[in-house]
């Protein structure tokens, strides 16, 4: 798939709690093709604290209504920034970039489930749209800490179940995502999740020892994101590799963590 | 129209904008963005003799204009990069340059050796200034004896260009850059990175694996600057200036110093672009002031 560096326009910035904002792009030029689990690398406007571009996964495309949605938690100067953003306003991008989750066989009663943390649930919200549209069911177990910390949930809730877990209890079961009950109940064929790398650690363990095919999408500080600098690396069995070209989706089987 | 063609030694160049080693890939990696034969010259990956993972993650922290690397020269070594990345070069109408590191004399030599033998390849980089591996490298840029030995016997196993890229971590980069001229370089390029390191105060523990490591970006560009403004009045042989270049501007301001060309690094990082719009804005800059050749500008500064 070609990189493309474009300029896209905010069009809404909607704050959805103290820390997570999400923003709402459109393209003059329309939007190219963008796979499930990719991300864009995002330049930050007028901001002299930051100076690399900051990557982002893909949170939903809406090719209908020209949308490209961006799930910023704010974590430092640069994403600080970023949802300071006000609608009106060009944002450089580049995009399509690394590579993207896999798409299950045509087996359509195959059960799936999307796991996600924190921000981490970004991309799954595109997957699951996909896998919607595509004719599977998919469903979703989302983790925080708190349910003040819960984004997302009604979009979820459009493409499958929604399983949650809260570390404080406040909503649905309380406990990390590995300790769900639906895990004991239901024998998945495949999960994909992305989330904070204990988390991630976590999900890949009990996949294992399940037996379930199961990809991860990691979000190690990126210096490119177009595989020049090197800078992301994991290590796999396959040696250390960039996760912004060899990624950041990995078969869990390929990661030595 | 302006003449923006220079020669470094024997290389010949159709502009003086080139990539600095380990911030544009093989090329390839950029070329959905621009025509990377436009480009001077694209200086590779660091190569060695043998295969090398680099350090562990992490290896990268941004920093105030600038950021910290500690990659450590992680590359597929020589006989992969003959094998299996050269073929694919050949058909790129610029300069490709190997930059070449080792740990010992012997791995250098016997790396350029290797390299000799490529048709399309008219030039090295030895990369006597990595700070981030723990034999060899920069400890070879931080003596006259040491980077005078490795260049003489690496002169005598090359025939093509000789370029020599100096570390700017040491007290007297002139003395250096005579060593290594004395040696039988053709040219030399500076500055690499500058050795430094960031903490994080919140889990007081350093963000670098390897916790120093190497800092680019604008933030060592003055540095860089008297650096290389030092070196093209110590030498005779051509200097390259690299350092924090973010456009065109900076890029004229090293000429002016007294680099015949330049290498553009970390900015390609924010903007895959930038050396086109580095060798428009010279070309752009010589018109304005009524120059016809980039030549005019090499070590113009009025003092």
């Amino acid at each position: 798939m070609k990189k493309l560096i474009l300029d896209l326009i905010l069009k809404k910035n909607i704050r959805l709690n103290e820390q997570v904002y999400l923003l709402i792009f459109s393209s003059e030029k329309g939007l190219p093709e963008i796979l499930p689990g990719q991300f864009a690398q995002v330049k930050i406007n007028d901001s002299p604290a930051t100076f690399l571009r900051r990557p982002f996964s893909v949170n939903f495309v809406d090719y209908e209504n020209n949308e490209l949605w961006l799930l910023i938690q704010v974590v430092g100067a640069g994403t600080l920034k970023l949802s300071e953003t006000s609608p009106g306003a060009s944002v450089n991008m580049i995009l399509p970039l690394g590579n993207s989750f896999s798409f299950p066989d045509e087996k359509k009663d195959e059960k799936i489930l999307l796991i996600g943390g924190g921000s981490g649930i970004a991309p799954l919200l595109f997957f699951g749209s996909w896998l919607f549209d595509a004719g599977f069911s998919p469903e979703f177990l989302i983790g925080a800490r708190s349910s003040i910390h819960l984004v997302e949930v009604d979009e979820f809730k459009k493409y499958g179940n929604v399983y949650i877990t809260t570390e404080d209890g406040t909503e649905g079961e309380k406990g990390f995502v590995t300790d769900h009950s639906i895990l004991k109940k239901r024998n998945y064929d495949r999960i994909y999740s992305c989330g904070p790398t204990p988390m991630m650690k976590a999900v890949g363990a009990y996949a294992e020892n399940n037996n379930i095919f199961c990809e991860v999408s990691l979000e190690n500080t990126m210096g490119c994101g177009i595989g020049a600098c090197l800078c992301c690396v994991t290590d796999t069995t396959q040696g250390r590799v960039c996760v912004c070209t060899e990624g950041t989706v990995f078969n869990i089987e390929k990661l030595k963590w | 129209m302006v003449d923006l063609k220079v020669d470094v030694g024997k290389l010949h160049l159709k502009n003086p904008v080139m990539t600095a080693s380990g911030t544009f890939g093989y090329g390839m990696e950029y070329s959905d963005f621009i025509d990377i034969s436009r480009i001077g010259g694209i200086i590779v990956k660091g190569t060695t003799l043998r295969k090398r993972e680099g350090n562990p993650y992490p290896r990268m922290k941004e920093t105030a204009s600038g950021m910290l690397n500690a990659v450590g020269l992680q590359n597929k070594g020589v006989d992969h990069f003959i094998e299996h990345i050269y073929p694919q070069l050949t058909n790129v109408d610029t300069n490709i340059i190997v930059n070449v590191s080792g740990s010992t004399i012997e791995e250098y030599v016997e790396t350029a050796e290797k390299l000799n033998i490529l048709e399309k390849i008219p030039a090295i980089e030895l990369n006597i200034s990595c700070p981030n591996v723990k034999e060899g490298g920069m400890l070879f840029g931080t003596s006259c004896t040491a980077a005078k030995e490795v260049v003489a016997k690496v002169r005598r196993a090359y025939k093509n260009v000789l370029i020599v890229k100096l570390s700017p971590n040491v007290t007297n980069i002139s003395e250096i850059a005579q060593a290594v001229e004395e040696a039988g370089a053709d040219a030399i390029s500076l500055i690499n990175t500058v050795l430094g390191m960031a903490i994080d105060a919140e889990t007081r523990k350093p963000c670098l694996s390897t916790v120093t490591g190497g800092l680019s970006g604008p933030a060592i560009k003055p540095l860089a600057l008297r650096m290389v403004w030092e070196t093209a009045r110590a030498v005779k042989i051509p200097v390259i200036g690299i350092g924090g270049i973010m456009n065109a501007a900076d890029a004229i301001e090293f000429m002016l110093a007294g680099a015949s060309a330049v290498q553009v690094g970390t900015a390609n990082f924010i903007d895959p672009t930038v050396t086109i719009k580095i060798i428009e804005g010279i070309e752009d800059y010589l018109n304005r002031h009524g120059y016809t050749s980039v030549s005019d500008i090499v070590g113009a500064l009025e003092t």
